[in-house]
């Protein structure tokens, strides 16, 4: 056991990885020599070496589509796209490519592939620093959405993505890469995709976060208490597929369900959370869900804590939920 | 470049040094790939399949090509290349069921017809966006560079692919990391209805991969051992470790786009006509009769073998039921997750659009 935050978890997990199988590699830019603009790479190259660990030209559509290329030989690419915000130049290799090539060859090829990318607001990044574009890959099928919150769930989810079969997004919550530590096993393990994790048990509200905002909603969550309402906070870890089963026991047993996403609200995933837990808890629900999220805007950089569903606007919906 | 001279004749300095028996089996291959062209073409016309994209005059760069390549090199192909799938042994059978997206079909009536998979065959699965499948090969071709093996990839695309963004992601990358692979670019004269030159203001496509650092050569695509020739050089320089090369094959595109195309809209009879004389089947035929191992009456047996294998084909692809609902719900991922399940279910309880009995 080491005291990791998230930057030394995923390199931790990139590691075990690279010792444990030769046919992963790691690519993106920067990753190699400088260890990644967040430095969640470093030291892997001089290690593993510049065939294992590449540092590419400067192409989203040529990282993407080669590791797609890689993984339909057999290898295990590890893609890092620098900004989540940067994924589009790229998109229509993973929406199009990566995500329907076991379908569309009927099953004679798949694309193995992880592609990490840091997402997320509340670093001073503006509109193309700060974006949370999970929705658009939870819209497309064929692919898998993974978000930590912690460090050690950030390895153990890493670890299985990288053994799946199919191309996993691996969403990375910037705002809080060196804000959170805990202990993290050195050796390799791994956290199942598909579990949703109750972080605080409540018998009042439910409330659904991941990655970075999972923080908000736990802060505004022990605030509400000190006033009676007694929240259930759930880390989805895997936002797709999603754990259904987890959300909606907690809602049959709270009746009040409230999401917290960054990305804008519109079709946001929050959305389909909503839709999901409505339908299948209908008769349970004593008041209507709830959506605090960021604003259908692109995302401001000045009045960032204004559009981001931050603590001071997570603790009031959920007294209102709570009394509704 | 030419190896076949306009009289028939090898030239000499040019010969590649196939066997008589190989250049037989090239010329008989292009025949029946032309035959089965026209046979989908016709059905196609009469409301029996949905569409298809055939290679009319591009024979020789497609099948020349894929000729070159050794068995354990990829195929990664545009869309075009059914032609090469054939020359490697995938089953006529088997790629008339799936133009019928029927029970046969491997694909299991997911992808429009003429999109093609065969791991089997070493030959890569066909999207519809244009040049998707460049950077594929190139990383295809890095995986086995990597991995030490002696394999390269062979990555079709047409004229107006050399405007997409893959097309320069992927150039670039198989400079940087010299990746076995070819790009085989068949220079058709048009992109659906945009001529070449509108495409681009270079005067060739192969001087593009001077800017990548990527050898180009730029050949008679009509000619099938001048593309023999060219391809297993590229070949030869990818196994040796010299890296990429950039072949744009010169040819001309005699049919449609695809059977939903109308090409009397953009283009003249007359040039038309014209590139009917540079057919690459009538240049291979006019060599293989000079050397006395083909003849008139051998070509239409053989004119007459396909035409009878493709018919019996389409004969048993319209015999053969749909594929099982279910297969709309499996392969999205590795497991089946439960709102698939849950989705599958409820689309086979219907209400559904057909009443068909169907195996779950």
């Amino acid at each position: 056991m080491t005291q990791m935050n998230l930057v030394q978890a995923i390199n931790s997990g990139l590691r075990s990885a690279l010792q444990q199988d030769d046919d992963v590699l790691v690519m993106g830019e920067d990753v190699g020599q400088l260890g990644g603009v967040f430095r969640v790479t470093q030291g892997l190259q001089e290690e593993f070496g510049p065939d294992r660990v590449l540092d590419t030209p400067l192409s989203e559509t040529g990282i993407l589509g080669t590791a797609i290329g890689m993984a339909l030989h057999g290898l295990r690419p590890i893609s890092e796209i620098q900004f989540a915000d940067f994924i589009y130049p790229g998109f229509d290799q993973l929406v199009n490519e990566a995500a329907k090539y076991r379908y569309r060859s009927g099953g004679e090829f798949h694309v193995p592939m992880v592609v990490r990318t840091p997402y997320g607001g509340g670093i001073r990044g503006g509109q193309y620093h700060s974006q949370s574009p999970e929705a658009l890959f939870i819209h497309t099928p064929g692919l898998k959405v993974v978000c930590p919150s912690n460090p050690y769930d950030a390895k153990g989810l890493l670890l299985e993505a990288i053994r799946d079969e199919d191309p996993v997004l691996f969403f990375e919550p910037k705002r809080v890469y060196r804000a959170v530590k805990m202990d993290v096993p050195d050796e390799p393990y791994t956290v199942p995709l598909g579990d949703a994790k109750i972080v605080r048990p409540g018998e009042q509200v439910t409330c659904i976060a991941w990655g970075a905002m999972l923080y908000e909603a736990f802060t505004a969550a022990e605030e509400v208490a000190k006033q009676g309402v007694d929240v259930e906070v759930i880390d989805l870890r895997t936002l797709w597929p999603l754990d259904v089963g987890t959300l909606v026991a907690s809602v049959e047993k709270t009746g009040r369900v409230l999401v917290v996403h960054e990305a804008p609200r519109t079709c946001g995933f929050g959305s389909e959370l909503v839709a999901l837990i409505t339908e299948r808890a209908f008769l349970h629900l004593e008041a209507p869900p709830v959506r605090v999220t960021g604003w259908d805007t692109p995302f401001p950089l000045t009045h960032e804590h204004e559009y981001l569903p931050l603590a001071h606007r997570i603790a009031p919906a959920l007294l209102e939920t709570a009394r509704y | 470049m030419h190896v076949i001279r306009d009289d028939g004749s090898l030239d000499p300095n040019l010969d590649p040094g196939l066997s008589i028996d190989q250049v037989v089996a090239l010329y008989k291959a292009m025949l029946r790939t032309r035959i089965v062209d026209d046979r989908l073409e016709r059905i196609q016309r009469q409301g029996r399949i949905a569409f298809h994209v055939g290679s009319l005059g591009e024979e020789a760069a497609i099948i020349g090509a894929a000729a070159a390549l050794r068995d354990r090199d990829w195929i990664v192909p545009c869309y075009r290349e059914v032609g090469a799938l054939l020359w490697r042994g995938y089953p006529l059978q088997q790629y008339i069921d799936h133009m019928y997206g029927n029970a046969g079909d491997p694909l299991h009536g997911r992808q429009m017809p003429d999109h093609t998979v065969s791991r089997e065959h070493r030959y890569l699965s066909v999207s519809a966006p244009i040049g998707t499948q460049i950077p594929h090969a190139v990383g295809i071709a890095m995986a086995a560079k990597k991995r030490g093996l002696d394999e390269c990839a062979g990555v079709f695309f047409g004229d107006g692919a050399t405007s997409s963004n893959d097309f320069h992601a992927a150039m670039n990358f198989a400079g940087v990391y010299q990746a076995p692979v070819l790009f085989l670019c068949r220079n058709n004269g048009y992109a659906i209805s945009l001529p070449t030159e509108q495409q681009t203001a270079t005067r060739t496509m192969a001087e593009k991969a001077a800017a990548y650092g990527v050898p180009a050569a730029r050949i008679d695509g009509n000619d099938v051992l001048a593309v023999w020739r060219a391809v297993r050089e590229g070949v030869q320089r990818a196994a040796g470790g010299g890296g990429p090369t950039f072949i744009e094959l010169m040819t001309y595109r005699l049919g449609g786009h695809s059977t939903s195309d109308d090409p009397r809209v953009y283009r003249s009879q007359e040039e038309t006509d014209s590139w009917r004389k540079a057919d690459p089947l009538l240049r291979l035929r006019k060599h293989i009769g000079q050397r006395d191992v083909w003849n008139d009456e051998l070509d239409s047996d053989w004119q007459a073998v396909c035409d009878a294998e493709v018919k019996e084909c389409v004969r048993r692809a319209e015999e053969k039921p749909a594929p099982a609902l279910a297969e709309v719900f499996a392969e999205v991922y590795a497991e089946q997750p439960w709102h698939l399940r849950e989705q599958q279910a409820r689309c086979i309880d219907g209400p559904r659009a057909s009443d068909e009995e169907d195996e779950p």
